[in-house]
């Protein structure tokens, strides 16, 4: 099973892009991931979106924290592996009770055809909880959007760092055979 | 720099922030928060406790939230290293209004003065011209500090500066070590009652 074409309905991403607009969120920041393409491309097609690409996925937070300073509204768009680049970074939403909203796209679960992906996909939940990150993960395309609202709604209106994972089973597996 | 007198950090960072008008200011953990809680206390200062390499890209979001507002991050120089690629970032949104200057002593101070990274080989005002900036500058002496002030705040940027400073001599002082709180005041200062 490959991934889908980017430019396919996913299932998700037109519905996550509407949340965004209505969520007031301004500011993308990513380190990209395949599973993200569709949703990346609303986002830069709209002249109201700044999306903005990371060298490390830590500067996210950090962006975020500014952002929310000066009364912007950001979301951070990166994959699993890239949930590990944060850890550190993730002191600053929770000393300073601020909102950090991440969308993750999920690597290294069932099925995962790339073995240097498993140790990072699986402590992603364990790791980001214990810096008192709220996740939750939708393992339907049809449960996405439903958690990312009820996830940009604790982490704006409670100052929450909530990530929402979407399920590499959601996404598709990416193949390695030629 | 061998034999001559180094900029001492107070006086540097004072005399930048005489000229700050209502510019937003981020300070990177350690002995620049302390510095610059010394000198320019107010509402409009971003103070960082944690979270090192974070006060540059902070700064980025900032500047990109307030785009009217001049946002200057006063970082040391084992911070930027440690978000050095966020040079990179910063260079291709190219935000007007951000301004950074690197308080560059070549040490970890907080940590005992072990050596830092700019005591070696690397130079960080090559690395921001590497990275995409277009205006870098180094004060190494008075002449330097005098002309500080005027490229941070009275151009364009995205600008760099580095100013080559000795270890701190002078007592640390503290802003308030609640997070929330420090949130809270800078939103209020800055966008009325949020």
């Amino acid at each position: 099973m490959s991934q889908a074409p980017a430019q396919a309905d996913d299932g998700w991403s037109e519905q996550v892009y509407s949340l965004i607009k209505e969520a007031g969120i301004s500011l993308v920041t990513t380190v990209p991931d395949a599973g993200l393409t569709r949703l990346l491309n609303l986002c830069s097609a709209d002249e109201n979106i700044r999306v903005v690409t990371l060298s490390t996925e830590e500067e996210g937070i950090g962006m975020a924290y500014g952002a929310w300073l000066g009364g912007t509204r950001a979301l951070l768009c990166l994959q699993s592996s890239g949930t590990g680049n944060c850890i550190n970074g993730l002191a600053l939403p929770a000393f300073t009770k601020s909102p950090c909203l991440m969308l993750v796209t999920m690597r290294g679960q069932e099925g995962e055809g790339n073995p240097a992906q498993l140790p990072m996909g699986r402590a992603v939940r364990p790791v980001f909880e214990a810096m008192g990150v709220t996740c939750l993960e939708a393992v339907t395309k049809e449960d996405v959007a439903a958690f990312f609202k009820q996830g940009a709604d604790m982490a704006f209106r409670d100052g929450r760092a909530v990530a929402v994972l979407i399920a590499q089973q959601v996404i598709g597996m990416k193949s390695f055979s030629k | 720099m061998s034999g001559a007198q180094k900029l001492k950090r107070r006086s540097v960072l004072a005399r930048v922030l005489e000229a700050r008008g209502d510019a937003l200011v981020v300070s990177s953990l350690g002995t620049s928060t302390y510095d610059l809680f010394a000198v320019s206390p107010a509402a409009e200062n971003a103070y960082f406790w944690g979270a090192m390499g974070l006060a540059v890209p902070a700064g980025l979001g900032l500047a990109i939230a307030q785009p009217a507002r001049r946002v200057l991050v006063v970082a040391g120089d084992g911070d930027m290293m440690m978000s050095i690629g966020s040079l990179s970032v910063i260079a291709a949104q190219a935000p007007e209004n951000l301004s950074i200057l690197i308080l560059d002593n070549e040490i970890f101070e907080e940590t005992g003065a072990q050596p830092g990274l700019s005591a070696s080989r690397a130079d960080i005002t090559q690395i921001a011209l590497g990275s995409g900036f277009e205006k870098t500058m180094v004060a190494r002496g008075e002449d330097d500090v005098a002309k500080l002030a005027g490229f941070l705040f009275a151009q364009p940027g995205p600008v760099l500066a580095v100013a080559k400073i000795g270890p701190s001599s002078d007592e640390p002082v503290f802003p308030s070590m609640d997070g929330p709180e420090l949130v809270h005041t800078f939103r209020n200062a800055v966008l009325g009652n949020s």
